[in-house]
């Protein structure tokens, strides 16, 4: 515990000290780090393994015996895992071309002083945050009347508008400068000329910012599968994989690898693991490459939370 | 389309003049408005469906709803369906645990976050700075779809990696999906793991803003890193730390599902610890198809959570206007 004041006789530290606290700060950051990786790591290994030895002498952060029959395995019929990167890849493309235009020009209007209502309507977007008619109406309105179960827009409309969002990019828009849209008026532009050629323009870094925040909330996804898919045709990647490890069956359940392989046992759960491994690979490279953007995205945000 | 229905004072009669004259006022501002009108009304009409029509479906807790019926001809019940969750005993468990686990949540989070934090400010080569942040960062890309699978190879009792370093160091396995008392910790250092690179990025941030005169004065009176950390940095954060913890709070009724859902890999042995409102709503929902109870829990945790947010609003901004969220 450190003194209760600083005091004079504590001297700035001699460069070898010095590098000697970097050394011990670097060996606690590294464990930390080492333990971060290491669900990651079993994972990766145990989908590397020989399916026998997994199961005799059990996960591990180094392969007991390195086999490649689980991705062997998948690649055999790799339909339901490429089917549902389509659908993720669809939901994921659509959702976030969709909800950029649609929650900018929401953001574009609760911006523009001269929009009269622009109070009552921003009281409109906000009061989504605070309340919610919770789970059940949500359900029933969703499969009972606008009859969305099992199809494509289900996974897509609930998350078009995130109010967060909207008001991130309206105050984005206010930190502009003002004369643009002033001598855009005068020149008389209309307020689509403005919002598309003046507004857009300028704002293209916090639309890539909230862009890629969308992209992650949709390919994430499985709660609107959870909820209203149960079509296997239609499952999203994350709901494919839970599918696949709340049942490992469900591997085999609609491919002809099970036909062919129907005399040996398939290597069931080594395939679950390749398969995750699958799913996060495309994740891992683009999270190595956009990194600063989210943390930029993180930072604009304030501190307001997700 | 939004039309505009509300003309102050219709109900007056007045001269007819003076009502052209309004009519004509209520034309030229609806022509004004219009492209506002026509832009917002994607993003309203999708709003309207997707979070006001759900608000009008609250009425369900107060019927015996009927899916043959729909929701404004099943016959209304009054309070019964709320009567049935106070005397069952899951409404105390999922209270206490949601309000209980998401209490741990934020306090180690918090602390796990600016520790990070400091620990990140201290490391002096950038490329290593950078390389641990990555590492500590990459667990919020994934899902926790993708955790599940991690609890699976971690804990299951057969050949899961914590068991088999147990046995390895001579100790007894533990059936880890059938223990609850060992899951509010599990639970806690999985949140921990999936959040605290987002929750240092923003403390990280706020170091950045302090002043280094401060530590250069410090440093000339002789004060050590600690008592740096202890007189200056922290000082500086806590505006941040309060904020955040009372934005965490006003959330403190609504719990991350899929943490709850998927870790535990919905094991029903776990519930006593691991149940909480969100995840007993969707299996009243969709498991137990108990529409009622389900429906008066929902209102339930709406109408509480509601209060919360207000609540801490409040505080905020008494604290600090510009953060309030409104």
């Amino acid at each position: 515990m450190a003194a209760a004041f600083p005091t004079r006789t504590h001297r700035p530290l001699s460069q070898l000290s010095r590098n000697k606290a970097q050394l011990i700060l670097h060996a606690v950051m590294l464990s930390i780090t080492v333990l971060f990786l290491v669900p990651l790591l079993v994972v990766v290994s145990a989908s590397f393994t020989d399916e026998i030895a997994l199961t005799k002498n059990g996960f591990g952060l180094w392969p007991s015996q390195f086999s490649l029959d689980a991705y062997n395995y998948v690649l055999l019929d790799p339909s339901q895992i490429l089917r549902a990167y389509g659908v993720t890849t669809i939901v994921t493309l659509i959702g976030t071309v969709l909800g950029l235009i649609v929650m900018s020009l929401l953001a574009y209007v609760l911006f523009r002083h001269d929009f009269t209502w622009r109070r009552p309507m921003a009281f409109f977007v906000f009061f989504t945050m605070l309340f919610n008619g919770g789970l059940v109406p949500t359900y029933i309105l969703i499969t009972q009347y606008l009859k969305l179960r099992n199809t494509l827009p289900v996974l897509i409309l609930p998350y078009l508008v995130v109010p967060w969002f909207v008001f991130l990019l309206r105050t984005y828009f206010l930190t502009l400068p003002k004369e643009f849209v002033e001598s855009a008026k005068i020149d008389g532009a209309n307020e689509w000329q403005i919002y598309r050629h003046i507004i857009m323009p300028l704002s293209t870094p916090a639309l890539a910012t909230i862009g890629l925040f969308c992209i992650l909330m949709f390919w994430n996804d499985w709660w609107l599968a959870l909820l209203y898919i149960d079509e296997p045709k239609l499952y999203p990647l994350q709901y494919l994989l839970f599918a696949i490890l709340r049942n490992a069956e469900f591997l085999s359940s609609n491919t002809s690898a099970s036909a062919m392989l129907a005399s040996t046992q398939p290597p069931l759960q080594t395939t679950r693991m390749a398969m995750a491994v699958i799913a996060i690979g495309p994740v891992a490279i683009a999270f190595l490459l956009l990194q600063r953007y989210f943390i930029r995205g993180i930072t604009l945000g304030g501190i307001k939370g997700e | 389309m939004i039309r505009l229905t509300d003309v102050p004072n219709a109900h007056r009669p007045v001269g007819r003049t003076v009502q052209a004259g309004r009519l004509q006022r209520l034309a030229q501002s609806l022509r004004h408005n219009m492209p506002f009108l026509v832009m917002a009304s994607p993003g309203a009409l999708l709003l309207l469906v997707f979070s006001y029509l759900p608000m009008v479906g609250i009425i369900i807790a107060f019927k015996d709803f009927r899916a043959s019926l729909g929701i404004f001809d099943s016959p209304w019940v009054g309070f019964k369906n709320f009567e049935f969750l106070l005397r069952s005993p899951v409404l105390a468990r999922i209270t206490t645990n949601t309000l209980v686990l998401n209490g741990l949540f934020i306090l180690a989070g918090l602390i796990a976050s600016v520790g990070l934090a400091l620990l990140l400010n201290e490391v002096r080569l950038k490329i290593a700075a950078r390389a641990y942040q990555t590492v500590v960062f990459f667990p919020y890309f994934i899902s926790w779809v993708i955790v599940g699978y991690f609890s699976f190879a971690l804990l299951n009792s057969d050949n899961g990696l914590v068991n088999r370093a147990l046995q390895s160091v001579g100790l007894e396995p533990v059936a880890w999906f059938s223990s609850p008392q060992y899951w509010p910790l599990i639970l806690t250092l999985a949140h921990i793991w999936k959040s605290v690179g987002y929750g240092s990025i923003i403390y990280l941030a706020a170091m950045l803003d302090i002043n280094p005169e401060y530590y250069e004065a410090a440093m000339l009176d002789g004060a050590n890193k600690l008592q740096q950390i202890r007189y200056i940095t922290l000082p500086h954060l806590v505006p941040v730390m309060i904020i955040l913890t009372l934005l965490a709070i006003g959330r403190i009724f609504y719990a991350d599902f899929g943490l709850f859902y998927y870790v535990t890999r919905d094991n029903s042995l776990l519930y006593p610890t691991t149940d909480v409102i969100d995840t007993y709503l969707y299996r009243a929902l969709r498991v137990n198809a108990d529409i009622g109870m389900a429906a008066a829990a929902g209102l339930y945790q709406s109408v509480v959570g509601f209060v919360l947010i207000l609540v801490s609003n409040w505080m905020v901004k008494r604290i600090d206007p510009d953060r309030a969220l409104f």
